[in-house]
């Protein structure tokens, strides 16, 4: 059985994957939309969360939380599960899914992920895909961010559901069960677009929003002191990462959040929108400026601190455009 | 950034699949741009790759010069440290530590050494040939 299930690609695996299932429900809303809706763009530094031993810079809200605001704020109930333990009901509960024709989405640790590309497979364990599908041992798998459907056998979709470390799947599945027949699409992006104002601007921390950004540019500047040239272009290099590799559509969701201010302006029948989806384009540009010269500056190793210097300064640009960003775009929704 | 410059640089995607990239088209609206992927990215992808390397070669290494068993070089291939890997063996992290030094190593029965080769997808004979360098 294998569901009349339409794979779209998208940038980020967790939104790639609410959308193509509302999609499948007939709701269509673009992953740019859920992002915006569920308040997907952020900025975190986590010294104290250690990711192959390097502090955590992150341009998003933990894993989950994107898609749990998403449905709450469209009125989307979810059916959520986890199966601490037990891969073999893990399975008999998705095929009982399965068997109502409905598709589900599942969380996977992105190591022993056979499809994939060997150069993405870490041991990542928040990944997103949509099951749509069983024949025999094969199940059928729109991972979002793969150009086209895929499959699975029984034993690697158990694997990839149990995979262990932080933030381990435990097996977890969802899908929607109950979907409004009006939503209130005006509603969901003012409360959306609210809430990352307020963290971008206004979390009493400084570790988050433009603040973080502008603390982590003082701790960057001292990496190659501090660490060494070889440490500190891991860390340098890990932010790369976290800014452009699968599932931020580039430059750290920035530029899915322009898309979403684009549609955001047709919605809302207010052209400021499209004037602030460009500014949020330049933003994006300038992060994606710094991955490139950052990215120079780790090549070689180089401890030279100048390369350090020019990328910490450019992020205090980026913390200042980005505040400037928020404050006017807060004013929309007032 | 413009969809004619959705940079177009082969590398970490490996011919398998391509990234949706978003950007502007002539018209200044958001489109979804297939990218096989951009040299930044290769860049730190390969420099994470090579942490992984360092510590296949550090293994190697004591191993070759009899400081631990055939489990440290599975363990640092599969990029898994102490902590992970006793997570997936379901064992506590001081008994994982024994069996990562040769004496530990030798006294594994039967079902341990295929925990320990069904988790590195190998078997139990591969582990227990394992030689560097060859």
């Amino acid at each position: 059985m294998k569901l009349d299930f339409e794979h779209i690609p998208a940038g980020h695996c967790e939104n790639g994957v609410i959308s193509s299932l509302l999609n499948y429900h007939g709701l269509k809303l673009s992953e740019a939309m859920i992002f915006g809706i569920g308040s997907g763009y952020f900025f975190a530094y986590m010294p104290f969360v250690k990711v192959n031993g390097i502090p955590l810079a992150s341009f998003r809200p933990v894993p989950g939380m994107i898609f749990a605001k998403a449905a709450k704020r469209l009125g989307i109930e979810m059916k959520k599960q986890s199966f601490r333990k037990q891969p073999k009901r893990a399975m008999d509960e998705l095929d009982k899914v399965l068997d109502k024709n409905l598709p589900v989405g599942i969380q996977a640790g992105v190591f022993h992920l056979s499809y994939f590309p060997p150069a993405y497979r870490f041991h990542f364990n928040a990944h997103n895909l949509t099951v749509y599908g069983k024949e025999d041992d094969t199940y059928f798998i729109s991972d979002p961010v793969m150009e086209y459907p895929t499959t699975l056998t029984s034993d690697e979709l158990k694997k990839v559901r149990f995979s262990k470390g932080a933030l381990s799947p435990n097996g977890k599945m969802y899908y929607p069960i109950n979907i409004p027949e009006e939503i209130d699409l005006k509603s969901a992006i003012r409360k959306g677009i609210k809430q990352t104002s307020d963290w971008m601007l206004t979390i009493p921390v400084p570790l988050f929003g433009v603040k973080g950004i502008r603390y982590l540019s003082k701790r960057l500047r001292n990496w190659p002191n501090k660490l060494g040239a070889k440490r500190a272009a891991a860390y340098l290099a890990q932010m790369v990462r976290m800014l452009e590799e699968i599932g931020t559509g580039g430059a750290g969701f920035r530029f899915i959040y322009a898309a979403f201010l684009q549609e955001a302006a047709s919605v809302m029948e207010d052209d400021r929108y499209n004037e602030l989806s460009k500014e949020m384009t330049k933003i994006g540009d300038k992060w994606r400026n710094f991955s490139s010269l950052a990215a120079q500056t780790c090549k070689g190793r180089s401890a030279d601190p100048d390369g350090y210097n020019t990328v910490a300064n450019l992020m205090l640009e980026i913390a200042d455009d980005e505040e400037k960003f928020f404050t006017e775009l807060r004013k929309l929704i007032k | 950034m413009e969809k004619d410059k959705v940079p177009q640089d082969e590398g970490i995607t490996g011919g398998v699949s391509r990234e949706v990239q978003y950007a502007i088209d002539e018209n200044g609206k958001y489109v979804k741009v297939m990218s096989t992927g951009w040299e930044p990215k290769n860049i730190v992808n390969d420099l994470a790759w090579e942490d992984i390397q360092e510590q296949v070669d550090i293994a190697n290494e004591k191993i070759e010069s009899g400081k631990a068993s055939a489990i440290m070089y599975f363990m640092a291939k599969n990029q898994m440290d102490i902590t992970l890997l006793s997570n997936y063996i379901e064992l506590p992290k001081w008994k994982v530590k024994r069996h990562l030094k040769p004496k530990g190593f030798s006294k594994l029965n039967q079902t341990q050494l295929e925990n320990y080769a069904k988790i590195f997808e190998i078997s139990v004979d591969e582990l227990l040939k394992y030689k560097p360098n060859n």
